[in-house]
């Protein structure tokens, strides 16, 4: 017995000393200062549902690029966006099998820039004779504290989707207001039960923010030291979430079926026709447009809570960005030039229907295609975003704001405890930082 | 009925030989002439002991210690990639979690959730184990190829299945309930209410779990050596007496292990909730503990809070089962 006594006492000794002498790994800054002007740029680019028109463009771009730069090879991977988190972990914690260009979604951009992850590149774009033309609103998107860290690619707007066969039948008008459109919703749900509504869900947090910002709401505001503290409890965003969570109620889109849908789930319902409404982005055009409801809705833009209006809409797109790890700086930069030039936006819209980001671009494009007309015009009106704060990626994977549409839909709590409890989490994830 | 219990080792020791032969006659122990043939008797089994130290200690105990010293700092993206500094901040994850209001009904949803799951999954691979040993040949076979299939689909695929048979709209569940007259099922949603939800996963756990513990129990079952049972027959035992008395403590060890197995696997379940509530259900009300710590700590980048999870879950486990190995041994079974 003695000596079993004496071996866990090494061994406690033993992990004490161990646990005080040693930390955590942390991989020691990975900014290089090389910048090697040929061999192989590594690029990942975010794969689609339909993956061809893509990558057609881009193999063009690419083939562009390697005739204009010799001894320079362009690989292109394409990654999954559902698992991009932990591929830009892994990237950013061993630069060596990181690439030197990458997609990111714009909500991802705090969180990279914060894991010292993407190159600043406000110059890149001040020197770029096509930088000037670039969207002022979609640009800040890019900035944090003044300096840009990416370029913009394209960008994604959502708008009202509506059915122009059930519309006329029931002798409906696209709604003008909010509450003109739960009126409507209501009134197709009362005429035709074996539809919903409006297909919206409790998991769909872009289709629901523009409720919040439209009744003047905000998510969370900053102060002067750049503090941010969670604002869903004010009177305001009360109003979007009640008028939100009222959509998902059994007389318009049922909270049994729709409190689970995200936006995707939504758009899906919609184009199997089971939904009279849905809100959806410029990018679901292409989907709506093959299914069998393709030749039998219409597009209008979200409407705010005054008549007549429209409701700021999330300001969603990717950006174009340069690691911070590269080698080959230089050549990465003329790279997202080149990809996210005015040449190839314009093409990625003929092939996918993303809107460019540059002004011109997009009065080009609205005129050569009436239908992205409703998306230009949201976007026109004014977009909001989300916090820009390496902390919205802690509240994403949170699902803070799911969960509180969800807990009213359901009826778990009323809206003053859910966003009581939202605010608490976004505070929470605010202060860990 | 003490006597006839005292008896049958020495009835049965008396028609057969006992396994592995006679005892051999010990070479006499103690101290020998030299020192040094003692050390080397004491020693050289600890020495066998070195490759199974080295693998342990690389798989299991550098890790461990690793999660517990992550747990003890302020480790998010940001400080792993070297952009911000390493806070140590002692045990202020652990007072976060256990502060949380959530963390507890997630730890309350795990511990019902989880000992559902080894009831029911107990339940069923014993009584089908015990049906096995009664059924002929082939259809035993079946049975197996059966469950062994189930215990063969991984998870993810066998989850995303059961997803598909009790599919609102289209599901096969719904469907075949609607066609039967049970009108109130058509469009019904299993996975809107809590419990519903954790009843569909739990029962694609046991689906997919059972089988272990079917395979393990028939092999104990078989193992019973038939003489003894015989003998107890012979001495006017009846067969509850038999199954209680005989059986059951050969087959405990068996049990121990398939219980053991079976709450350690069914405490860490992840992938089942994962993707059939969609991440943790509505609004979170199906996180249990490993969801919980995936989607509060690593997918949102907070590695300190998510190891703290994974220290108490480690912690948890080895509570339940040490508690678990001691209330055997009181009953006087070495393991």
């Amino acid at each position: 017995m003695r000596s079993r006594t004496a071996a866990v006492a090494l061994a406690a000794t033993i992990t004490l000393a161990a646990t005080a002498a040693c930390a955590p790994a942390q991989s020691g800054g990975s900014a290089a200062t090389d910048d090697v002007q040929d061999g192989t740029l590594r690029v990942w680019l975010f794969s689609e549902v339909t993956q061809d028109p893509k990558e057609q463009v881009v193999d063009e771009a690419v083939a562009e690029f390697e005739s204009a730069h010799d001894g320079v090879e362009v690989e292109i991977e394409y990654i999954p966006v559902d698992a991009r988190s932990e591929r830009f972990t892994g990237a950013f914690n061993d630069p060596s099998s990181a690439p030197d260009v990458a997609e990111i979604g714009n909500t991802d951009l705090a969180g990279f820039v914060d894991a010292g992850g993407l190159l600043d590149v406000t110059d890149a774009i001040a020197d770029w004779d096509e930088g000037a033309d670039i969207d002022p609103a979609v640009l800040d998107t890019t900035e944090i504290d003044g300096a840009s860290y990416a370029v913009p690619w394209y960008i994604g707007v959502r708008a009202l989707y509506y059915r122009t066969d059930v519309f006329d039948e029931l002798g409906l008008e696209p709604p003008a207001s909010l509450a003109e459109l739960e009126e409507t919703a209501r009134a197709v749900r009362a005429a035709r039960p074996e539809l919903v509504g409006i297909a919206t869900g409790g998991a769909a947090q872009f289709a629901f923010l523009p409720y919040i910002w439209a009744h003047g709401g905000q998510i969370a505001e900053q102060d002067a030291d750049g503090a941010w503290t969670g604002t869903l409890d004010s009177a305001e965003a009360r109003e979007g979430v009640a008028a939100y969570a009222r959509l998902l109620g059994d007389d318009i889109c049922p909270a049994q079926t729709c409190a689970e849908w995200g936006g995707n789930a939504s758009v899906q319902e919609f184009v199997a026709g089971n939904a009279a409404m849905t809100i959806g982005g410029d990018f679901n055009r292409r989907a709506v447009d093959e299914s069998a409801v393709g030749d039998r809705y219409a597009v209008v833009p979200l409407p705010g809570v005054e008549e007549g209006s429209i409701a700021p809409a999330f300001g969603g797109g990717n950006h174009l960005a340069v690691l911070s790890s590269t080698e080959r700086r230089t050549l990465a930069t003329e790279f997202v030039q080149l990809l996210a030039g005015k040449k190839y936006q314009q093409q990625m819209f003929d092939a996918m229907g993303n809107i460019p980001v540059f002004t011109d671009v997009q009065a080009d494009v609205a005129e050569q295609v009436p239908a992205i007309e409703p998306f230009v015009e949201t976007l026109a009106a004014g977009t909001a975003f989300v916090p820009v704060t390496p902390a919205w990626s802690t509240v994403d994977a949170q699902g803070v704001l799911p969960t509180m549409v969800q807990t009213v839909a359901t009826g778990a709590a009323d809206v003053e405890t859910a966003t009581a409890d939202a605010t608490a989490a976004l505070d929470a994830a605010f202060g860990a930082q | 009925m003490t006597a006839t219990h005292a008896a049958l080792p020495g009835a049965g020791g008396a028609t057969l030989p006992a396994p592995g032969g006679a005892p051999r006659p010990h070479p006499p122990l103690g101290r020998r002439g030299r020192r040094g043939t003692t050390w080397a008797r004491r020693w050289e089994p600890r020495f066998y002991l070195i490759p199974a130290v080295v693998v342990l200690g690389g798989l299991l105990a550098y890790p461990l210690y690793q999660l517990v010293v992550v747990s003890l700092y302020d480790y998010r993206q940001a400080n792993v990639s070297g952009s911000a500094p390493l806070r140590f901040i002692g045990l202020q994850n652990y007072a976060r979690l256990l502060g949380d209001d959530a963390f507890w009904t997630v730890l309350g949803n795990t511990v019902v959730f989880a000992g559902a799951c080894v009831v029911a999954t107990l339940a069923v691979g014993g009584a089908l184990a015990l049906l096995a040993t009664r059924l002929r040949p082939w259809s035993r076979t079946t049975l197996f190829l059966a469950s062994l299939g189930a215990w063969a689909t991984p998870a993810m695929t066998g989850s995303a299945v059961w997803l598909f048979l009790f599919d609102p709209t289209l599901g096969f569940v719904n469907q075949t309930l609607t066609a039967v007259g049970l009108e109130g099922f058509a469009g019904h949603s299993w996975t809107y209410d809590k419990w519903s939800a954790f009843a569909l996963v739990g029962a694609e756990i046991v689906w997919c779990s059972f089988p272990f513990v079917m395979v393990t129990v028939y092999a104990g079952i078989i193992g019973v050596p038939t003489e003894i049972q015989e003998a107890a027959r012979l001495d006017g035992a009846s067969t509850w007496r038999i199954a209680v008395s005989i059986v059951a403590p050969i087959l405990r060890p068996v049990l121990a292990i398939v219980t053991i197995q079976s709450i350690i696997w069914d405490f860490k379940v992840f992938t089942q909730i994962y993707v059939m509530t969609g991440g943790g259900g509505i609004a979170g009300q199906n996180l249990v503990l490993n969801v919980y710590s995936y989607q509060q700590a690593f997918a949102a980048s907070q590695y300190g809070l998510g190891s703290a999870v994974g220290v108490i879950t480690t912690l948890l486990l080895m509570v339940v089962t040490l508690a678990y190995l001691r209330a055997l041994r009181r009953q006087g079974e070495e393991l």
